[in-house]
């Protein structure tokens, strides 16, 4: 079966091994210049395949994708995104006030962000198809998993 | 029933007709394998499943992709009774698929039920992980012309697909 010399006693679903974190780093690395390019799509991707995310953004006058409000916003996220690379050993601490926003502010059901990891894979893919095998797709899938895991920290 | 715009059945036949089953089928399957560990569990006797180099290698596997994309086909032709094409596929079963009742010895238990009782009972969950595998490969080799519109059109259908085969109990 599956090879789990790797496996931490943490267990492996959610905690990021070594061997993960360089793959998510080396990948990020490639994505270098086109991460606002990332972050427009997904959310676009997003609105337009899930519209009742749309829900979250009632007060923005164009929701439709590519728009100024998706683009400006997408640079948002995906620049969050890219500080988590950089905390990728204390996604919790790092993203404690990002946590707070989530949970208290803006109050995004802890479900979409799921959503919205799919969406951005659906992208990498897209844009990086030689690059994004099997083996980053996992390792990526698995850190958005602990990003988000880290954004519902405050939540409850 | 789920209603489909013309737009939408010209994305889905669009890309089916291009598409490559044996690169796709297999690509899926190989990624949602490594993706997802644990749905190798319905694979024991496929062999060597160890690390992503096996999997990727593994010739059981891809025919076995490709097999399952062709699943897909019926429901392609028939968009407007998904449910009912696979509600029929349990009578053509033995004829098309071919199924050697001889690879099944442990479970033959299993061929007396129909094989939409034991997609229900057991596949519904892993297909949706196969699905979302399937939709990462046809991103992949459709780049931008993946767009969200081409997307959620594919989503859709698949997720009826998913539903469907979720609903076959007898």
């Amino acid at each position: 079966m599956v090879d789990n010399s790797e496996q931490t006693s943490t267990g492996k679903m959610t905690t990021l091994s070594a061997k993960d974190k360089n793959i998510v780093k080396d990948f990020w690395a490639k994505v270098a210049g086109r991460e606002e390019q990332i972050g427009c799509d997904a959310l676009s991707r997003m609105l337009t395949v899930y519209p009742q995310t749309k829900t979250y953004f009632s007060h923005w006058k164009d929701l439709s994708p590519g728009s100024d409000p998706v683009r400006k916003h997408g640079a948002t996220i995906i620049a969050a995104v890219a500080d988590a690379v950089s905390k990728m050993d204390d996604l919790t601490g790092g993203l404690l006030s990002l946590s707070e926003l989530h949970a208290f502010t803006l109050r995004v059901d802890p479900a979409n962000f799921k959503v919205l990891s799919h969406n951005v894979l659906v992208v990498l893919s897209t844009m990086f198809p030689d690059d994004f095998s099997p083996e980053v797709h996992v390792a990526m899938d698995k850190f958005l998993a602990a990003v988000a895991l880290a954004l519902s920290e405050k939540y409850r | 029933m789920v209603e489909w715009s013309e737009k939408e059945r010209s994305i889905i036949n669009n890309i089916f007709s291009n598409l490559d089953y044996e690169d796709v089928g297999a690509k899926a399957l190989i990624r949602c394998l490594i993706v997802y560990p644990w749905t190798q569990r319905y694979f024991a006797s496929f062999g060597n499943l160890y690390n992503a180099e096996a999997i990727s290698a593994n010739p059981k596997v891809a025919a076995h992709g490709v097999k399952v994309l062709h699943g897909l086909d019926r429901a392609v032709k028939n968009m407007d009774n998904i449910k009912a094409t696979y509600a029929e596929l349990s009578v053509l079963h033995s004829e098309k698929l071919h199924v050697d009742p001889d690879n099944f010895k442990v479970h033959k238990h299993l061929l007396l039920l129909s094989f939409n009782k034991m997609i229900s009972n057991a596949f519904s969950i892993p297909l949706q992980l196969l699905s979302d595998c399937l939709t990462i490969v046809i991103a992949g080799k459709l780049g931008s012309a993946f767009t969200p519109e081409v997307q959620a059109a594919f989503q859709k259908f698949v997720a009826v697909v998913v539903s469907a085969l979720g609903k076959q109990y007898h």
